[in-house]
């Protein structure tokens, strides 16, 4: 994909986009797909402006505490419309501790997912890293449920502008049991999710590009094509293991995993 | 309805599923059938199974999903019989062209039962205490009603939609594994076409259980020491076809496949 490498955007357009999609993050607004106005903005483009917020959250003194994958779901792909997953960064404000309360007013129209986190003990450097890979460099695995809130309106939005958008990162949960990597059949771990009490989701980890620790090898494969690698004690969130459920003020949540105890949280 | 029509209905259901030609829904045709109506029916139909040497070795439980509840505008499971005639080995072909006529497979945990449980009052706890061990498990739902145009009286009568099904090769004791957490993967053809967990059936295949013994228990019925009991699917039904193969895994309990031709 020559996309992944070339710009078709100024960088003061990637600047000006990188601030216009911060912005809807910070202030809680939604804005319409950034490729409606650059039809032509390539996957480099898309990630520039990733990247750039990325910066521009750093410059300010927020610590970036991890990755995330996202739309990481064969299922989920064909709902968004998109051909293959993305990743994101995690900011440390987007850190809630669990049993914690998540300000709805300070999200757009938020939804939440479960899934797992991988953190590892070496570093991930692509290309060519697999399973394999990821197993031997992983320390543990342990429970989490991200807050996903697309910026673009009625969560419309196409690979590229999601990409721009910090695939849809806004908040997460972690917490439960950690468990060493031998110890979890990661194909078959069930996860059952709740909202007030009622199952509303429940799934497998093969729900995830059929094994999650396929998300963190293609995370580090994605990395690498900008020269980048996972370090040692990374903190990645593999995508969602179960739909995305909308969830509103008021609502708590809780995610049962087989074996590795429960995660919960509360709207408020 | 009375006891001629009820005869006849299950008369009828019994050989569309001999010939392998779906009638017409009985709702359509008899708008004022009850569920009960609908369930003497099911026993017509398997008292003509028993008469041609099949053996009851179990019952299955349908519609426990909320899905599925919802789309029959329903707010129970129901039930229906297994004989020994439904029951395949692991990795043995069922063969669509004799036997079905319009298959669906889902995944479920079988329990096999060590001791008789008679309802009511039947508790998750006297399930589990009953309960020798778990099994994964393919059910090939099948409906002699013509594409599945059932409501919940139909399926009731068909017994429950039941068709063949698949035991794997694991047999787990209940205290090893959580029943409501437990993930399961399904896969046609080598793709995962579909994930879920025990809390999809009912909140848990415990429940379902418990809430088959508790209704059978109305009627003086006992779920018996060593059947077979299909919890209800935990994932999206699929349909399948002759050449299709479908397995499925479940955590910490093993898998199930079978080959369709």
């Amino acid at each position: 994909m020559a996309e992944v490498y070339e710009n078709k955007l100024t960088r003061s357009q990637i600047e000006e986009l990188a601030i216009h999609c911060e912005n809807a993050e910070l202030e809680a607004y939604e804005i319409t797909k950034i490729t409606d106005d650059f039809p032509n903005m390539t996957y480099k483009d898309a990630f520039d402006i990733q990247w750039e917020i990325r910066r521009r959250k750093e410059e300010r003194g927020h610590k970036i505490v991890g990755m995330k994958m996202g739309l990481t779901s064969w299922a989920k792909m064909a709902q968004m419309g998109v051909e293959q997953p993305c990743y994101g960064f995690l900011a440390d404000y987007f850190s809630v501790p669990e049993g914690g309360e998540i300000k709805h007013d300070e999200l757009i129209h938020p939804k939440i997912e479960a899934e797992l986190a991988f953190v590892l003990k070496d570093e991930l450097k692509g290309p060519g890293v697999h399973i394999g890979d990821v197993l031997r460099a992983t320390d543990f695995v342990m429970p989490a449920v991200e807050v996903i809130d697309s910026r673009y309106k009625d969560f419309k939005f196409d690979l590229k502008s999601v990409i721009a958008d910090n695939s849809s990162s806004t908040r997460f949960v972690t917490g439960g049991r950690m468990a060493d990597i031998a110890d979890v059949d990661l194909k078959n771990i069930g996860v059952v999710m709740e909202i007030n009490g009622e199952v509303v989701q429940t799934g497998a980890g093969a729900a995830v590009l059929g094994h999650p620790a396929a998300s963190v090898a293609m995370l580090a494969n994605m990395m690498a094509e900008r020269g980048e690698s996972l370090p040692a004690g990374s903190f990645i969130m593999i995508g969602a293991i179960t739909a995305a459920v909308q969830v509103n003020k008021g609502d708590a949540f809780t995610v049962r995993y087989q074996g590795l105890g429960t995660l919960s949280g509360k709207f408020v | 309805m009375d006891k001629q029509l009820i005869q006849a209905c299950g008369d009828e259901l019994y050989q569309a599923m001999i010939d392998r030609t779906p009638v017409r829904p009985l709702t359509e045709r008899f708008s004022d059938i009850t569920i009960d109506d609908a369930y003497h029916i099911s026993l017509r139909m398997l008292e003509r199974r028993i008469e041609a040497g099949e053996r009851v070795i179990g019952k299955k439980i349908g519609l426990t999903s909320k899905a599925v509840q919802n789309m029959l505008k329903v707010g129970q499971p129901d039930f229906g019989y297994l004989t020994d005639s439904m029951a395949f080995s692991q990795g043995e072909e069922m063969p669509i062209s004799e036997r079905l006529m319009q298959p669906k497979a889902e995944g479920e945990i079988a329990f096999i039962l060590k001791k008789d449980l008679m309802g009511p009052g039947i508790t998750n706890a006297d399930v589990l205490a009953a309960t020798d061990c778990v099994i994964p498990c393919f059910e090939v739902v099948d409906s002699r009603v013509e594409n599945w145009d059932i409501k919940i009286q139909d399926t009731v009568a068909d017994n429950a939609s039941c068709g063949l099904f698949v035991l794997g090769d694991r047999a787990v004791d209940p205290r090893k594994v959580d029943l409501a957490t437990c993930g399961m993967v399904v896969e046609k053809n080598g793709s995962i076409i579909s994930t879920g967990a025990g809390a999809a059936a009912l909140g848990s295949p415990v429940n379902c259980v418990t809430w088959l013994a508790n209704t059978l228990g109305q009627f003086g019925i006992p779920l018996k020491a060593g059947e077979v009991i299909l919890s209800g699917s935990l994932v999206p039904l699929e349909p399948v076809k002759a050449g299709d193969f479908m397995s499925v895994s479940i955590g910490g309990i093993g898998s199930a496949s079978v080959r369709f031709i």
